[in-house]
This record gives structure tokens, C-alpha cells and sequence, in this order.
């Protein structure tokens, strides 16, 4: 019997036309934009200026505070530039670029692709090694990893769940590396599981639209007391951090409180993975897989970036592009991330970032938005939201500007996931005002 | 049957009567003493509520107004300094005559000009678009073209243009009570002075970035040159974070500085049509 959340949830058909795709590993661009905002939190001071040489894996720059993750040269050759560069959505972030000249790595960095498999780092060791490979949640949100293996006083985990659940539909970039590279996954999460301290437990949750993967892990996991795999229903957005403790543990996250309350910590899968590499391999965090997917057969792919690649390369290296630089003219609009969270990209020249996970094509036909229509308070929004907010409303209050109402309806718990959005019959924009008003409240509280 | 209507009309004529002589009591007693003259200005504002002055509403301001007897500096913008002049002479005072403003749009980056880059799709307002992402075209700066300035204009003085995807500002009607300049999330719409004979000049453009990436963008876009800054004999144009800005306080209409600009982004507003040049220079 699958588990899944208790609370609302929407099922997207799953798309994942490119589950069957190899990891391929992506040629070195010959330009990289290395944004220094990649993470939440603080961003990172670079170190280095324009003309200094690099090498892979070398530091450029330095976190800059505790909530920051230092940022890594994803290929060897020059700074050219230390400037505002825009990032994919056209917003100015500090970025280093740097002209790639051959393929010099830094010393000490095991590239060979034997599995290293004895642990011999200890606890804190590993911590020291997961602050300074900049490693971030690369489920999407990408959190400094080293802050939430960092439990508040008083708060004791005693799970970690690794989250294979992947409900984004199209994506399968963190499947194809379940597949491809479990044993170093389980090895990461048995790293990060060392430093939490004794008696904690591990967990991989899977959604069972994934069985082949969920078979791997069982057989993987299968001579361990303390990891076990627990299939899950395949539900929209199980992947969500408080929607996955409550399907694998059914324990609830309080409305702003940290989900290790509940005794558990979430990590990606892609983002095990990354400890174990950095780790065990001593590589800090300069690459990421990401699923290159639309509804044409011809361009499904998983691809292994360096960070920093343009998403131009990338695309045209996919076949998405014309030979005169634009996008090819069947697609209309270009995701970063997955269809529900996923956000458009408005500059192609823009870079993948370390926790980019899917560009999505799309053409006009699947992308259009029918013409909102009025509510009429079927409360469809309400049953999906798997936060049990009141989207209809939030969104009435939102366009009336009442924030101290917003938040006495605890706007501050939307996790925008869109499943209000996926189900409103009249194609309310609801998300599109919730998030608006939201923010606009959050920088009000900043200002005082 | 009778008597239980006649005891019901009875008792409560009664109960109101009493009500009301306590009610009159409790007025007298617990009067609000307003100035009469408050009302008066109210009266002789246009009514607009439209926030413009900077406070509340009309009477929020007049309340302000009759209050403060130093204030002359302020100014109904869409009663102009003809109510103002009106309103200050009922309160026996000065009033400091200000010039007019109107808005005006500095992006001219035209939908011919920049092509969309990719569909944009969600709720059609320029806010929830800015804080989305950078917009629809290349230009993190410029118009974003869905008319949230529009919806915010309460006297009908702004339209979009639907062959430029701009708005457009009509200018006797606007009263520059500001609410577009509230309403555009790029802060693109700005409030300058009317200028002698509705003449003005100023620069149609917002963008800050360096030259060259302006011009990747937008072929009408400030790319900071400083060309028009050298020709202006008054120094009143300035070059900050590479975007030309005209001083509307010390520009005199020289008109030098718009031929000179590459990128044509300096707009001349209701000049007759320059004559040819001739020797005289």
C-alpha cells in the first residue's frame, strides 16, 4: 500500500517523455556566466577579478555569512568579467564569467568513476566538506545544505528522508540519476545521515510512477538497517518538503515552524549525490543534471551541466534552436524548472544555475491560459491546496490589498505550488495575485 | 384589538421622544467643534479623491490646509493654481503659484523596436509581471506594456497605443495627480513640469545598464554617451548609472541637445518643426 500526503494535491498527467534518456555528459561551453546568487540567503563575495586565471573546481568566491554557500569555477580559463549580469529571468545578478581555455581540474579532485565506497571522513569532517563544496538543495529551492544538516537547538532529527519523489511532471532528471548513480546517492545520504548523530534514520521516498528506480533502491538498501525505501502514490507536489514528511512519516509541519520539528530532514536525491562527490571525490558542487524536455520527440534529454552554461548552448546543442540564434518558431515559451513551479525564462543568454532541474519548450497551444472567467465558489482550490489555505479568498483579499487579512489567512504558508491554479475551473489567475501580495508583505515586514 | 394597536403607536412615541430629547442632549454635549471653513475649501476642491497632493483625499487635505497657515507650497493638481488661488483667498492667504505638471512616459522602446522574446501568459498586469521575471523583450528597464497605468488613471488621460504597446498620455486631460507614477512597477512614468507654451524635452528612456547592453536590447535606448550633456549649454543634463537625465528646472528649450542624441531618445514635445539649418551657427 503506497503512501501519500493527507491534504489536497492535484494529479498532472506525468509526461516524463524522457525517462528512458541517458545522462549525457554536456560538452564544455566555451563561456560560462557564473551568477553569484545561486543559492537562498546571502550571496557570495567573489574572490577572484577580471584577468585572474582558473581551474575547475578552484573557489571564486566566498559565502557571506552562515545562510550562503561559497560558489566554485565550473571550467578552467579567465575571469573576463566580474559584472551585473542578467540571470535567466532579465533580473541584474553579480556574475563571474569566465572564458573556458582546455579542461584543467585542481589538484586533488578524483574524476575517475569508481564508486569510492568506505567512509572514512568523520561527522565532522563531512559537515566541513558540504559548507565549502557550495552545496545547496537542488530540489529547486536551493537552500544551503549545510544550514538545514544544522538542526536549532532543542530540535533532535531523527529521520532523514531522501526525496526521489520527483512529482514535477516532464522532469526525470533526478530519476535518471537514481538509476544511474544509486550507489553514490545511498553513499551521500549515508554521509549526511553520520552527521546528524546516532539513532537517526533513513528514509528514500519514490513515487511509483518510477518502479524500476524503486527497485534499484529496495536491492541497494536491502543489507541496511537504517535505510529503507518507501513508495509513494503519485500525487502533485509530493515533492514538496512538508507535503513528503507527512506522506513518509504522516506527521504535519505547524504553520511556521521548521520542518525539523517534526524529527525529520529532507534532501534531494541530486543533492546526496553531491555530498557524496564532494565528499568522497573531494569535487565541489560545479554540475548538475537537468531534463531538456517538450512534447517533440527529438528534443527529450538529460543532460550533466556545467553550472554557469548559457541556456542558448544548451538548447541549441538540444536542437531547439534556429541557426540564426532564436528559438525555434513551433515553441513559444521556454521553462526554467518544472510545468507547475517552474518559471519562463525571459533572457535565453541567461545561465543554468546549480539547482536549475528541467527546461521545459513548450508550444503556444500548451502553454496559452484560457480567459478568466468569474469565481463561483466551487472551493476546487480549496480541496487541491495541500496547505489547506483558502486560494478563492486569499485571492479576493490580495486584489483588495488587505494584508493584515492575508496574513490572518496565513498567506506566509503558501508553498506556490499552483495546484489552485492547475484546478480553478474559471482559470483565475490565483497564484499570480497571491504570490504578488505575498511578497509585497514580506518586504513590508523588511522595511519595519 | 384596538387597544393593543393604540398602547403599541403610544409607547413607542413615546420611546422615541425620549430618545430623541437624550440624543439631542448627548449631540450638545459631546459636539465636535469643526472649523466651518474646512468644508467651505472641500466645497471648492474639484472632488477627485485621487490622492494626487499626497494625502488621504480632498478633505484629508483641506483639513490639512485650513490647519496649517505656513502652508502655501502645496497644490491641488487637478484644481491647478486656479482652485488653489481660490481656496487661499477664502482663507485670507497667499498662495504660491506652481507650475503644472503633466506625466510623461521615458521608454519608447515600441513593440516594432523589441521583440518579444518569449509568450507571457499570466494575469495580465505589469506587476504581477515585474515581480514574475524581466519582462516579455530583453529590456529589464522599459515598458512592460499590459497598462497598469491605464487601470490606475481615473481621468482617462492615459491609452495604450496598440501599435507600439505603449501608453500614450493625453495631455489636456492629464491632471498629474500621479497615480501612474504609483502604478508602474519600472518607475518609467514621471511627473515634469508643463514648460512654457506645453513645451518640454526630456529623454524617453529609463534604461541604467552600460551602452552596450542597451543597445543589444533596444535601438532606442540611453546608452549613456554623454553627447547631449556636452551639447547643453546650461548644464542641465546630467549622466548618472549611464542614463541621461534632463533637469526640467534648468533646461531652456535650446533644443541642442536632441539632434545630437544616436539613439533619437530625447523627445521634443510641441515644437514647431525645426527650421532648416542655416549659416548662422
Amino acid at each position: 500500500m503506497s503512501k501519500t500526503f493527507s491534504i489536497g494535491g492535484i494529479h498532472p498527467d506525468d509526461c516524463k517523455f524522457s525517462r528512458d534518456c541517458p545522462i549525457e555528459d554536456f560538452p564544455i561551453p566555451k563561456r560560462v556566466y557564473i551568477s553569484m546568487n545561486q543559492h537562498l540567503g546571502m550571496p557570495a563575495v567573489p574572490v577572484v577579478k577580471k584577468g585572474d586565471p582558473v581551474r575547475v573546481g578552484q573557489l571564486i568566491a566566498e559565502p557571506a555569512g552562515f545562510v550562503s554557500a561559497p560558489v566554485h569555477a565550473s571550467v578552467s580559463g579567465t575571469v573576463s568579467d566580474v559584472t551585473p549580469y542578467p540571470d535567466f529571468l532579465g533580473k541584474k545578478v553579480l556574475t563571474v564569467v569566465i572564458d573556458t581555455d582546455g579542461d584543467q581540474w585542481e589538484e586533488g579532485i578524483d574524476r575517475s568513476p569508481e564508486i569510492r565506497h568506505e567512509i572514512t571522513s568523520s561527522p565532522e569532517d563531512v559537515f566541513k566538506r558540504i559548507s565549502e563544496s557550495g552545496i545547496v538543495g537542488l530540489g529547486g529551492a536551493a537552500f544551503p545544505t549545510h544550514v538545514k544538516l544544522t538542526p536549532p537547538e532543542g530540535m533532535k532529527p531523527e529521520y532523514l528522508i531522501l526525496n526521489g519523489a520527483e512529482c514535477e511532471p516532464y522532469l526525470t532528471a533526478d530519476y535518471r540519476l537514481m538509476l544511474e548513480h544509486g550507489q553514490e546517492i545511498l553513499l551521500g545520504g549515508e554521509l549526511m545521515r553520520r552527521t546528524l548523530g546516532a539513532g537517526v534514520n533513513g528514509i528514500i521516498g519514490i513515487e511509483a510512477n518510477k518502479p524500476r528506480a524503486i527497485e534499484l533502491m529496495r536491492e541497494l538498501t536491502s543489507k541496511s538497517l537504517q535505510w529503507k525505501v518507501v513508495p509513494l502514490k503519485k500525487r502533485y507536489p509530493q515533492g514538496g518538503e512538508k507535503q513528503l514528511i507527512d506522506a513518509v512519516l504522516g506527521r504535519r509541519v505547524a504553520s511556521f515552524a521548521l520542518p525539523v520539528s517534526t524529527g525529520a530532514i529532507v534532501q534531494n536525491v541530486s543533492t546526496a549525490y553531491a555530498v557524496y562527490e564532494a565528499v568522497q571525490k573531494n569535487k565541489p558542487l560545479i554540475s548538475k543534471v537537468l531534463t531538456v524536455s517538450s512534447s517533440d520527440s527529438s528534443i527529450q534529454k538529460n543532460y550533466r551541466f556545467r553550472v554557469g552554461t548559457p541556456i542558448m548552448d544548451i538548447l541549441s546543442h538540444a536542437g531547439a534552436m534556429e541557426k540564426d540564434g532564436g528559438l525555434s518558431p513551433q515553441f513559444a515559451k521556454v521553462v526554467n524548472g518544472g510545468p507547475m513551479m517552474g518559471k519562463p525564462v525571459s533572457n535565453l543568454e541567461g545561465p543554468v544555475m546549480k539547482s536549475t532541474s528541467g527546461l521545459l519548450l513548450f508550444t503556444e497551444k500548451e502553454t496559452k491560459r484560457k480567459e478568466p472567467g468569474e469565481c463561483i465558489r466551487c472551493a476546487k482550490c480549496f480541496e487541491a491546496c495541500p496547505m489547506r489555505l483558502q486560494p478563492y479568498l486569499l485571492y479576493q483579499l490580495a486584489l483588495a490589498g488587505r494584508t493584515e487579512e492575508l496574513e490572518e489567512h496565513r498567506v506566509f504558508d503558501c508553498i506556490e505550488c499552483g495546484c489552485c491554479l492547475y484546478t480553478c475551473p474559471a482559470h483565475l489567475p490565483l497564484l499570480d495575485q497571491i504570490r504578488l501580495a505575498r511578497n509585497a508583505s514580506l518586504k513590508n515586514k523588511r522595511k519595519k | 384589538m384596538t387597544s393593543t394597536l393604540l398602547y403599541t403607536v403610544l409607547s413607542l412615541s413615546i420611546l422615541g421622544g425620549l430618545l430623541a430629547v437624550i440624543l439631542f442632549f448627548v449631540a450638545q454635549k459631546f459636539k465636535v467643534q469643526e472649523d466651518p471653513r474646512i468644508d467651505q475649501v472641500v466645497e471648492a476642491l474639484p472632488g477627485a479623491n485621487c490622492g494626487g497632493c499626497g494625502f488621504a483625499g480632498c478633505r484629508a487635505f483641506a483639513e490639512f490646509y485650513v490647519n496649517n497657515p505656513e502652508a502655501t507650497d502645496y497644490l491641488c493638481p487637478v484644481g491647478g493654481n486656479e482652485v488653489m488661488l481660490r481656496v487661499a483667498q477664502m482663507l485670507g492667504r497667499d498662495a504660491r503659484e506652481q507650475a503644472p505638471k503633466v506625466a510623461v512616459l521615458r521608454c519608447n522602446g515600441s513593440c516594432e523596436i523589441l521583440p518579444r522574446l518569449n509568450k507571457y501568459d499570466g494575469s495580465p498586469s505589469c506587476t504581477v509581471a515585474a515581480d514574475l521575471y524581466g519582462g516579455q523583450t530583453g529590456c529589464s528597464y522599459g515598458c512592460l506594456g499590459m497598462g497598469d497605468c491605464v487601470k490606475a488613471c481615473q481621468f482617462d488621460a492615459l491609452v495604450m497605443d496598440p501599435d507600439t504597446c505603449l501608453p500614450v498620455v493625453l495631455e489636456d486631460k492629464c491632471t498629474s495627480c500621479g497615480a501612474c507614477v504609483k502604478a508602474c512597477p519600472r518607475n518609467i512614468i514621471e511627473l515634469r513640469p508643463k514648460g512654457p507654451k506645453n513645451r518640454r524635452i526630456y529623454v524617453t528612456c529609463a534604461n541604467k545598464d552600460k551602452g552596450a547592453v542597451t543597445r543589444k536590447v533596444c535601438s532606442v535606448g540611453c546608452i549613456g554617451c554623454q553627447l547631449c550633456m556636452k551639447a547643453c549649454p546650461f548644464e542641465a543634463i546630467t549622466i548618472t548609472d549611464n542614463l541621461a537625465y534632463i533637469d526640467p528646472a534648468k533646461c531652456r528649450l535650446c533644443r541642442k541637445c536632441a539632434p545630437v542624441c544616436p539613439a533619437g531618445c530625447i523627445a521634443e514635445i510641441n515644437f514647431p518643426p525645426k527650421k532648416q539649418e542655416t549659416g548662422n551657427e
